[in-house]
């Protein structure tokens, strides 16, 4: 059997799928778009399982947006693979009038629906009483109560769906009577459906994909003969409403003044216009030292791990080819992706929570007037934010928001907001060009450039977001409409759930290709011509003639510059170094760019590589900027100059060299067509302006 | 003609009866409909979005929006 779960949002419905299928569920997209999908597996006993799928929660069949096209396609299409054979309506309590907009549209429809009403628990604190079978025989489906908070009535659920037969009572709303003669004929004949689904099809001819052809034909067709289908649409918003009515009054009691009033009081702090903002802050701010400082700790272990593990290996494996696979790409690439479930894990805690709670629409309260000028939510403030700590959870961040278009565009400007991977490159290119100078004896020079490279980020990421917000074209006209729930605790199930679903998507799809890309890069770095292969006599011969200018380095670290210099991957950087050499870069740092592609910060230890600094490591920066100090070009000014200098720091600002921001914008978006307009936008744009730059700077 | 943009926060109305030609369908799915009572909550900072209820239903709605819903006969 195939159930689907619908409802309006915030009424619980996640919570009950989970508790439904558990960790029998899986998430993933559906296709071509950034909606997540819902499956899981519940299993009653050994003789009775069925297939449950999360609708995504929408107010109203009618095809506006995103979700609601996904609600609509899946239910009014028999051949959908998951179209189902009974639909779960979930509903709550205190907005049950609303609630059963959607029902009433769903049932008349002709599917056989069953009304569940979660957080029954509710009721009595909001003086709400429900007569239960009184509204079952008015709907003319069967009613159950449950409260997934407190697992009541689940197990009744779960018996009720087992022995369930799907039955599709007539409409609850008859429109047919409703619309004149001439019209409700036409829409009669127009497919061979219930009215209410003819209806829902010739009012919106032009979001239909699945009808045959004919069928299609006869739709639009009809849909040009009612001339009135706006007005018609809003006429049976009304019916619905005064049926629905009708059928409270005698199924409902509504005691207001027994409801407490949480909410307003709540509200008074959270949403004031001194307190909410600085509240917002304080929350921001804990989530930041959470994602920068308590992420490091076990990110550095990791780190540790992998290194033990991939060194262990090496000693105790046989020597060769594959083994090096193993210990210098396979582990050290997995290791990459493991790095960042810390951050990931925390920030998807977090957003849970806040999110659950129901503070999350409050920072929209807050936030919107600002953020929608440039086309994005106030949900995006965030994921933006996270941004500075890394891109990649803060592009997962954006999962929140609801709007597919201000979703997009939050993913696709997070990667300019300065990531913490950029931090030893910018901090190692200033110190480099920058003069340690101090204003007012407090002021740093470094410190203003390196936080004016903060206030860079944040102004292109809004820049862009602009860009696109006037180039980018809205496919559903949705007014803006959010809902602001009740307060409440988070549930700690959901929050795990979330976590868990998340990080596991990030491992394993975004992971796939993080993994190949990584062992992409390291098969570059280490192969290699003749030249790659006779490195260590090379090595040998430099180090050992009396008088030359490698005296001072030894024969191993040698040896590992001659072999990143010969390799692929130093033979691609070499050939570019035309294109570069305009933006004031030579060959070596061609391929510390190359290769920052794993990661930015893999800049520094790159040119360390190149450059023979014995035993460069993070914390021997001194050493490298040293080094590149002394580097000079052929006509004996130095290669980090200011021009280079600035160039370069540009160039990391702007361009996209994260493979793995890549791979997450690409399950995110579950398409190849963003992250690579990402790539080519943002890395031809920081080509431009670091050109512009060295043109101007250079004498 | 005064709409919900024109309340102050706290104020109650009445919908107009004509608000079914200029009140957006999505609204009246959400039950924004003609003689339901509407409440403007609060105004967030720079006067928009708005925060209404209606029916018991809490929504934020942004000025613009506000702006097609007519109201009348205010009730403090």
């Amino acid at each position: 059997m195939k159930i689907a779960l619908a409802g309006n949002p915030n009424t619980g419905k996640t919570s009950l799928f989970n508790e439904l299928t558990g960790l029998r569920h899986k998430v993933g997209n559906y296709p071509g778009i950034t909606v997540e999908k819902k499956e899981g597996v519940l299993k009653i006993s050994e003789a009775f399982t069925a297939i449950i799928y999360d609708l995504p929660g929408t107010y109203s069949l009618h095809p506006t947006s995103v979700d609601e096209q996904i609600v609509f396609d899946v239910l009014l299409d028999e051949k959908n693979p998951d179209f189902p054979d009974v639909v779960l309506y979930i509903a709550e309590p205190e907005n049950l009038k609303r609630n059963l907009f959607l029902f009433s549209q769903i049932k008349d429809l002709g599917l056989p629906v069953v009304l569940v009403i979660n957080m029954i628990d509710k009721s009595r604190r909001k003086g709400i009483e429900i007569n239960l079978d009184e509204l079952s025989v008015q709907l003319g489906v069967p009613v159950l109560a449950v409260s997934t908070r407190q697992g009541n009535g689940i197990q009744e659920l779960k018996n009720f769906i087992s022995s369930y037969q799907p039955n599709a009572a007539g409409p609850l709303v008859d429109l047919k009577t409703r619309f004149t003669p001439r019209v409700a004929d036409r829409i009669s004949t127009a497919a061979p459906y219930t009215f209410y689904k003819n209806w829902l099809l010739v009012a919106f001819s032009g979001r239909l994909s699945h009808l045959p052809p004919e069928v299609c034909t006869r739709i639009r067709n009809t849909s040009n003969e009612v001339s009135d289908i706006q007005q018609l649409l809003q006429k049976e918003a009304i019916y619905r409403y005064q049926k629905i009515n009708r059928i409270l009054e005698n199924a409902i009691k509504v005691d207001r003044l027994k409801g407490s009033d949480l909410r307003a009081k709540l509200d008074r702090v959270f949403i004031h216009p001194i307190f909410g903002y600085v509240i917002f802050i304080l929350v921001m701010i804990l989530i930041f030292q959470s994602i920068f400082s308590w992420a490091s700790r076990p990110m550095d272990w990791i780190d540790q791990a992998f290194g033990h593990l991939s060194a262990y290996l090496g000693e105790n494996l046989p020597k060769g080819k594959f083994t090096d696979l193993i210990t210098e790409g396979i582990i050290p690439g997995i290791g990459g992706i493991v790095i960042f479930i810390p951050q990931i894990a925390l920030l998807i805690f977090f957003i849970s929570i806040l999110e659950e709670s129901g503070y999350m629409s409050r920072v929209v309260f807050l936030m919107d007037k600002i953020m929608r000028r440039y086309g994005m939510s106030g949900k995006s403030v965030l994921p933006l934010l996270s941004g500075t700590a890394c891109a990649i959870p803060a592009v997962m961040a954006t999962r929140t928001i609801e709007n597919w278009r201000e979703r997009l565009i939050t993913i696709f400007v997070i990667p300019f907001t300065t990531c913490s991977a950029r931090l030893p490159v910018y901090a190692i290119l200033i110190s480099l060009i920058i003069p340690r100078k101090y204003y007012f004896g407090f002021l740093n020079l470094q410190g203003l450039v390196m936080l004016g490279m903060y206030a860079l980020g944040f102004l292109m990421a809004f820049v862009a977001a602009n860009l696109l917000n006037k180039i980018l074209k809205r496919s559903y006209n949705s007014i803006f409409v959010v809902e602001l729930p009740e307060y409440q605790l988070p549930l700690p199930k959901n929050v795990f759930y979330s976590v868990w679903d998340k990080t596991k998507s990030f491992v394993l799809e975004a992971g796939k290709i993080i993994l190949s890309i990584s062992i992409i890069l390291w098969f570059l770095a280490s192969n290699g011509g003749n030249e790659f292969k006779n490195a260590r006599e090379t090595a040998f011969q430099l180090s050992s003639q009396p008088d030359n200018q490698y005296k001072t380095t030894n024969a191993v670290v040698l040896e590992s510059a001659i072999k990143l210099e010969q390799s692929y991957l130093g033979r691609i950087g070499k050939s570019i170094e035309p294109l570069i050499a305009p933006l004031g870069y030579d060959w070596k740092i061609g391929i510390a760019l190359l290769s920052s592609f794993a990661a930015r910060e893999v800049f520094v230890g790159t040119l360390a590589t190149i450059y023979s600094v014995a035993d460069a490591d993070d914390e021997n920066a001194n050493t490298i900027r040293t080094r590149l100090q002394q580097e000079v070009r052929p006509d004996g000014t130095p290669v980090f100059n200011l021009a280079t200098g600035i160039s370069l720091l540009l160039f990391y600002a702007f361009a996209m060299q994260c493979m793995s921001t890549l791979a997450i914008v690409q399950r995110e978006t579950n398409s190849w067509r963003w992250p690579l307009i990402q790539l080519v936008s943002m890395s031809s744009f920081a080509y431009l302006v670091s050109l512009i730059a060295y043109q101007l700077l250079h004498t | 003609m005064k709409t919900v943009a024109h309340m102050e926060a706290g104020q109650t109305a009445v919908i107009c009866e004509n608000g079914i030609e200029s009140i957006p369908l999505k609204l009246l799915e959400l039950g924004c409909l003609p003689g339901i009572t509407i409440k403007l909550v609060r105004k967030a900072p720079l006067n928009d979005p708005l925060y209404i209820e209606i029916n018991g239903n809490h929504l934020l709605i942004r000025t613009e929006t506000a702006r097609l819903i007519p109201v009348n006969c205010l009730v403090d």
